[in-house]
């Protein structure tokens, strides 16, 4: 206790300094009082333990945390395993014929989601294609040209839209925006019909245009599950941007650049995590998203890129379609595409974390 | 005001090395710094800085920069200070006291940082203009092409054009840049608050005719029949039961999300790396896919029958996972430095989180929950497969089918029947003002709370 009450008495800062100088190592013990001492010797020589004896409400607070943690990991975690385990009878009997086979037929026991698949991934590519400009320009728009004033308005407003149910999206894209669409799809056909992507098996240039050749089709529903998966990206991409550290706006503005300067050179590679992360939690909900796709879409099996014309089917509408009828052989069937959707989205979920994790997203600057 | 000025210049050169990513724009910018140098130094100091001052303001450089009304002006180079200092400069070689004065106020008052000259303006509203005619004669008059979206997406192109070339004249290209980016950036928000609108606006529109009927809030759909008049039946069961599944479900995912994240920032177990790659990994889990997954455990395994309990479950099981990464990004981000803070103070981590964290926090989890709560209370497909459509009220989520506004909303406007899925409008705009309402609250309650401290 002698070195502790020196400390105490003398002054603390050259006390500290001495004592931390000159008793660095193993000879510490042999200068203090050995028996009364080895805790203070212990504190010095060793790294101090920074998790000492906890409280008791720290305690009771780590165990209730711990068990949720492990609640919330336990639930999960068996949902993922549960729908792993429902797949095993479908796989084993349709084996990989069941990636392979388009059409979706339980009455003849053909069973496949090739097609549904190529048809998901097509209405979530329209999504993405839509929703990330906008998004990324919404989150820009918000984080550095809005006035303070309506900053926070619209920033209230992206939660909106977020907030807006999917059903309402749906409705919008099926009442108001699928006749609009249908003349943008149009267009594009007449004009870009050359690639086979554009391609819609109608003729373009007749006189009165198939015009329901062009409803119903992954386009449209592209176009609402945009604006569904939308307002979730830009609201992760602006809490980013907005986040990058103030220091280094300013002092690329100190330094002469331009508004967009600062924004490429500093906003931008800050939020790049952010950036990715939204965009692929945006594409995670555009491949599952069902209620609009099933309002819009008219069900079609074939594998087909041609995301103008009529006729798609995804995943999720194929299991909201056919989950009443279905045998506990067609459930199953079900769970499997649910499951591979699951596979899938989680997949590009990993990927994203990697990317992110590479990325300056998150680091503290201060 | 010397001494400010130098303060601040050296504050902002000793965090120069601190800076890795930033990078000068271009040799105007460069330009752009000596002058305000020059012009904050003759603020200071006097007449040797005359000789500077007047030295720039003869290079046309200078009147290029004040045009460019760019940002990054973190001073006032206004022209009319220039030319006043140049004039004093001239006229008397030591400033009158008064001068001073005015001049060193004007320095005092906070700068404008967002100044526009006319050039600005007129270029600007000169290009929208200009592009608008433009397109109107080419797209209407002389080129075989209708339609509005056409006409604005065109519109659109030829005024970035326009602006670009119109402001090409006597400025570098990268405020060429500049202005395109800010004119897009603004079209793109302006295209997502406008879908918005329309959205809201479409919704309630068609819903006007059920909304006006006060049956429609007091009633439910029990012996209704679809092709029933509006002034017949309501939706007062698929409120009722919205309002209890989304009840229940957010009474079981709150604790459970935040909790989950509070446990993967501020205790980092072991498992707390595993427990984060699994909620991030089930965030994938499409709505559709929690909502079979309920239906094959309880409903078909289990046999409980397509009650509210088996609907708020399902869920449940759909918006855990949201909250809880949602929550997590938002403890992630949050600076280390007032959490290490409050610990080397020797607060414990409970007091740390409660007192620190939380609060530091709590709009960016409020907003996680409103996320959370909003996909809850709108996404259907859970709904459609656990909770059975009823049409008579029921309270009860242990028994007995329970309808929801999205179901409702779904099966409405499925049916075909014109004055049922005006009925689904309606119900759709009554969804709407629900979830607006529960936003509301929620913004509410978080913002006033930051406030009450």
């Amino acid at each position: 206790m002698a070195a502790s009450a020196d400390l105490e008495v003398g002054a603390p800062v050259s006390g500290g300094v001495l004592v931390d100088v000159e008793i660095p190592g193993p000879g510490a013990s042999a200068i203090v009082d050995p028996g009364s001492n080895l805790d203070g010797a212990a504190e010095f020589d060793a790294p101090r333990s920074i998790d000492p004896a906890l409280p008791l409400v720290d305690r009771a607070f780590h165990g209730v945390a711990r068990t949720i943690g492990l609640l919330v990991l336990v639930v999960m975690g068996s949902i993922g395993l549960f729908l792993g385990y429902q797949s095993l009878p479908t796989l084993q009997r349709y084996g990989l014929g069941f990636f392979t086979e388009s059409q979706w037929q339980p009455e003849n026991d053909v069973l496949g989601i090739s097609g549904v698949l190529v048809g998901t991934f097509t209405i979530a590519i329209v999504a993405l294609v839509i929703a990330f400009p906008l998004a990324i320009t919404t989150a820009i728009y918000i984080s550095e040209y809005a006035t303070p004033k309506i900053k926070s308005l619209l920033v209230s407003m992206v939660d909106l839209m977020a907030a807006v149910p999917s059903i309402i999206w749906g409705l919008w894209g099926f009442a108001l925006m699928q006749p609009k669409a249908a003349h943008v799809g149009h267009w594009l056909h007449t004009h870009l019909g050359f690639i086979p992507f554009f391609q819609v098996d109608t003729d373009p240039s007749a006189a009165p245009w198939a015009e329901t050749k062009y409803y119903a089709s992954a386009f449209v529903a592209g176009i609402a599950v945009a604006m569904m998966v939308l307002p979730m990206a830009a609201a992760v991409m602006r809490q980013v941007f907005a986040q990058a550290p103030i220091g280094e706006r300013e002092a690329a503005l100190a330094l002469g650049s331009t508004k967009w300067g600062m924004i490429r050179t500093v906003v931008l590679p800050f939020g790049k995590g952010g950036i990715i992360g939204g965009t692929m939690l945006s594409m995670g909900r555009a491949l599952g998203e069902t209620i609009a796709v099933v309002l819009i879409i008219s069900p079609a099996f074939d594998i087909k890129f041609r995301p103008l014309e009529i006729g798609t089917e995804s995943v999720s509408a194929l299991i909201a379609g056919r989950f009443g009828e279905a045998t506990s052989a067609q459930l199953s069937a079900l769970l499997t595409a649910g499951f591979v959707l699951f596979i899938i989205t989680l997949v590009i979920n990993t990927l994203a974390a990697m990317i992110v994790a590479r990325s300056r997203s998150g680091a503290s600057t201060d | 005001m010397t001494a400010t000025i130098d303060r601040d210049e050296r504050e902002s050169s000793s965090r120069e090395d601190t800076l890795t990513d930033v990078r000068i724009s271009g040799d105007q910018d460069l330009a752009a710094a000596d002058a305000t140098l020059a012009a904050l130094d003759f603020d200071g100091a006097g007449v040797e800085s005359i000789d500077v001052t007047s030295e720039v303001t003869q290079p046309r450089t200078v009147g290029v920069v004040v045009d460019s009304g760019a940002p990054p002006q973190q001073f006032s180079v206004d022209p009319t200070v220039v030319a006043a200092a140049d004039a004093a400069g001239t006229a008397t070689p030591s400033p009158t006291p008064a001068a001073r004065v005015s001049r060193s106020h004007r320095a005092d008052s906070p700068r404008a940082i967002r100044a526009r000259t006319q050039d600005d303006m007129m270029s600007l509203w000169g290009s929208f203009a200009g592009s608008f005619a433009l397109v109107w004669v080419l797209y209407t008059q002389v080129l075989p092409f209708t339609g509005r979206v056409g006409f604005v997406i065109c519109w659109f192109f030829v005024f970035l054009a326009m602006y670009a070339g119109v402001t090409a004249v006597g400025n570098p290209p990268q405020v060429i840049v500049d202005r395109l980016v800010a004119a897009t950036v603004r079209v793109g928000a302006l295209m997502v608050f406008g879908a918005l609108a329309t959205a809201v606006l479409f919704t309630f529109q068609q819903g006007m005719p059920a909304l006006l009927n006060i049956n429609f809030f007091t009633q439910d759909m029990a012996g209704v029949r679809p092709t029933d008049p509006l002034d017949q039946g309501g939706i007062l069961h698929a409120v009722l039961g919205s309002v209890i599944e989304i009840g229940i479900a957010v009474a079981i995912t709150l604790p459970l999300g935040i909790g989950c994240a509070i446990y993967m920032n501020e205790i980092r177990g072991k498992l707390s790396r595993i427990v984060r790659t699994v909620v991030e990994a089930m965030t994938a889990l499409p709505s559709i896919v929690a909502g079979l997954f309920i239906y094959t455990v309880l409903i078909v395994a289990l046999g409980i029958s397509r009650t509210g309990i088996a609907a708020a479950a399902a869920i449940a099981v759909m918006m855990l996972p949201i909250i809880a990464r949602s929550a997590d990004v938002v403890l992630r981000v949050m600076p280390g430095g007032l959490r290490e803070a409050s610990l080397a103070l020797g607060a414990s981590k409970w007091q740390t989180v409660r007192q620190v964290v939380i609060p530091t926090v709590r709009s960016g989890l409020a907003t996680a929950l409103i996320l959370g709560i909003a996909r809850g209370v709108g996404e259907t497909s859970p709904v459609l497969l656990t909770s059975g459509a009823s049409t008579f009220l029921n309270a009860d989520p242990l028994n007995e089918p329970m309808n929801s506004l999205p179901l409702f909303v779904f099966s409405a406007v499925r049916s075909g029947e014109p004055l049922f899925i005006q009925r689904g409008f309606g119900a759709a705009s009554v969804l709407l003002i629900l979830v607006l309402i529960l936003f509301m609250v929620t913004r509410f309650l978080a913002r006033q709370k930051v406030g009450g401290r």
